[in-house]
């Protein structure tokens, strides 16, 4: 198993938004801010990790006729789970997420990893894909949450220290002082806006890194 | 006709696999609801409390409002569709504000929850609004954590402000509303207004004298 490759293709090149182009819904409800965006990634992530480990260990027994019903009722249960225990134990960071959250449920990336590979895979590298696949789809909603924060209302990381505690206060910038706000980004119109120029730039930069690795190839010896 | 033993053996242990998944799943979900249930609640109560305190005079109650709490029956002048709460506040048994429950039904996109502090003499302690579904960045400046606006009400009556005055400036009435939005405050204004005709006409079962 080569985790290398899991990682990279988690991250980047099979990035859920990026290149799946899975869960755009809950990606462009939650983005108005880049801090909004990072409290849905890492929930998403623990959900991910935590449901491709279960269905790898349990792969053998699942058949392939109910595999999906099960799936579901695996994410399902695991995503109250996730729910019941922040309301209880993190108050004030579930009334941040709590709307989030629900949405996990029908985040389909995560049916997707499971189906795709969870269900092929060994544990370890099941929970690597969970965790590599959630840190590319948290940095998906940072960097689409972060435009349109920026361009929206200013500022960046607003209220991080509500999701992660006091000490991350210094996380909270305003960027542009007595910015009024430009409403379009905030709106879900912003969102698809923003995210087809990201997935756009996306395309550019590969392509980039596509042509200088081939001219690297073509001229090896004038270095 | 014979049905093929093997499949129907297959179909029984596929449905039993769905079932024991199905009912681990159930029985780790009942156990964290019983775990975290008081736990949650006694939150959900502490930020109720939080958020009514904002709306009552500071310091001036001795009680807990919440366990206190009286119902509160839909009224038209309440907005309410259904039964909501009075959180009464006391301080040394003397009946000092009351905290009501309210609608405003009228907002940009639909109802608008406020809770509504007023003081035993009829003036506003506090407004803040519960639950809104205003347009985000537009008519979202009746929270308090985007606009101070909401803080125009306090220390205003029914005396200082007559019924026909609790409209927007630009209805003719007292009240700041922000340029492109006053749909929204319009609905704001005009169920506080409400709320304090209400009380007016049912002080005495809002705020009973405490130890008769």
């Amino acid at each position: 198993m080569n985790y290398r490759r899991i990682s990279r293709d988690g991250l980047w090149d099979n990035n859920v938004v990026f290149a799946q182009m899975l869960a755009l819904c809950p990606l462009l409800a939650v983005t108005s801010t880049a801090t909004n965006g990072l409290g849905m990634g890492l929930a998403s992530t623990a959900v991910m990790v935590a449901s491709n480990v279960l269905i790898s260990a349990l792969r053998r027994f699942i058949s392939t006729e109910v595999r999906i019903p099960v799936y579901i009722v695996f994410i399902a249960t695991l995503v109250t789970l996730v729910d019941m225990s922040l309301n209880a134990w993190a108050h004030e960071l579930y009334k941040v997420l709590g709307l989030f959250i629900a949405l996990i449920v029908v985040n389909c990336a995560i049916l997707g990893r499971v189906e795709s590979f969870a269900s092929k895979n060994p544990v370890p590298a099941a929970a690597l894909d969970g965790l590599m696949m959630g840190l590319g789809f948290t940095l998906a909603l940072v960097a689409l949450g972060g435009v349109r924060e920026i361009l929206g209302s200013g500022t960046l990381f607003a209220q991080a220290s509500l999701l992660m505690g006091e000490s991350f206060g210094f996380l909270e910038t305003t960027l542009i002082p007595g910015y009024r706000g430009y409403l379009l980004m905030i709106l879900p119109a912003g969102g698809f806006l923003a995210l087809g120029f990201l997935l756009a730039g996306k395309r550019v930069l590969d392509r980039r890194l596509a042509d200088r690795s081939r001219r690297l190839v073509n001229q090896p010896a004038t270095a | 006709m014979t049905l093929d033993a093997t499949l129907i053996r297959d179909t029984l242990r596929t449905a039993l696999a769905l079932l024991v998944f199905a009912v681990i799943g159930a029985a780790l979900l009942s156990g964290t609801f019983s775990m975290t249930q008081p736990t949650i609640q006694r939150s959900v109560e502490a930020a109720k409390l939080k958020l009514i305190a904002q709306t009552l005079p500071a310091n001036a109650f001795d009680n807990n409002p919440v366990a206190d709490a009286v119902p509160l029956m839909p009224h038209p002048l309440l907005g309410l569709k259904r039964a909501g709460h009075a959180y009464p506040a006391y301080q040394g048994g003397q009946p000092a504000a009351v905290a009501l429950e309210i609608a405003a039904p009228d907002g940009y996109s639909g109802e608008i929850k406020l809770l509504v502090g007023i003081r035993a003499d009829g003036s506003i302690s506090g407004v803040r609004v519960t639950e809104h579904r205003e347009t985000p960045g537009l008519g979202d400046y009746i929270e308090l954590g985007k606009s101070p606006w909401i803080r125009q009400f306090e220390g205003i009556s029914l005396a200082t402000r007559k019924p026909d005055q609790w409209k927007v400036r630009k209805d003719g009435g007292a009240f700041d509303s922000m340029a492109g939005a006053t749909i929204t405050p319009r609905a704001v204004v005009k169920a506080v207004g409400k709320s304090l005709e209400y009380f007016e006409a049912h002080r005495d079962a809002l705020l009973p004298q405490k130890g008769d």
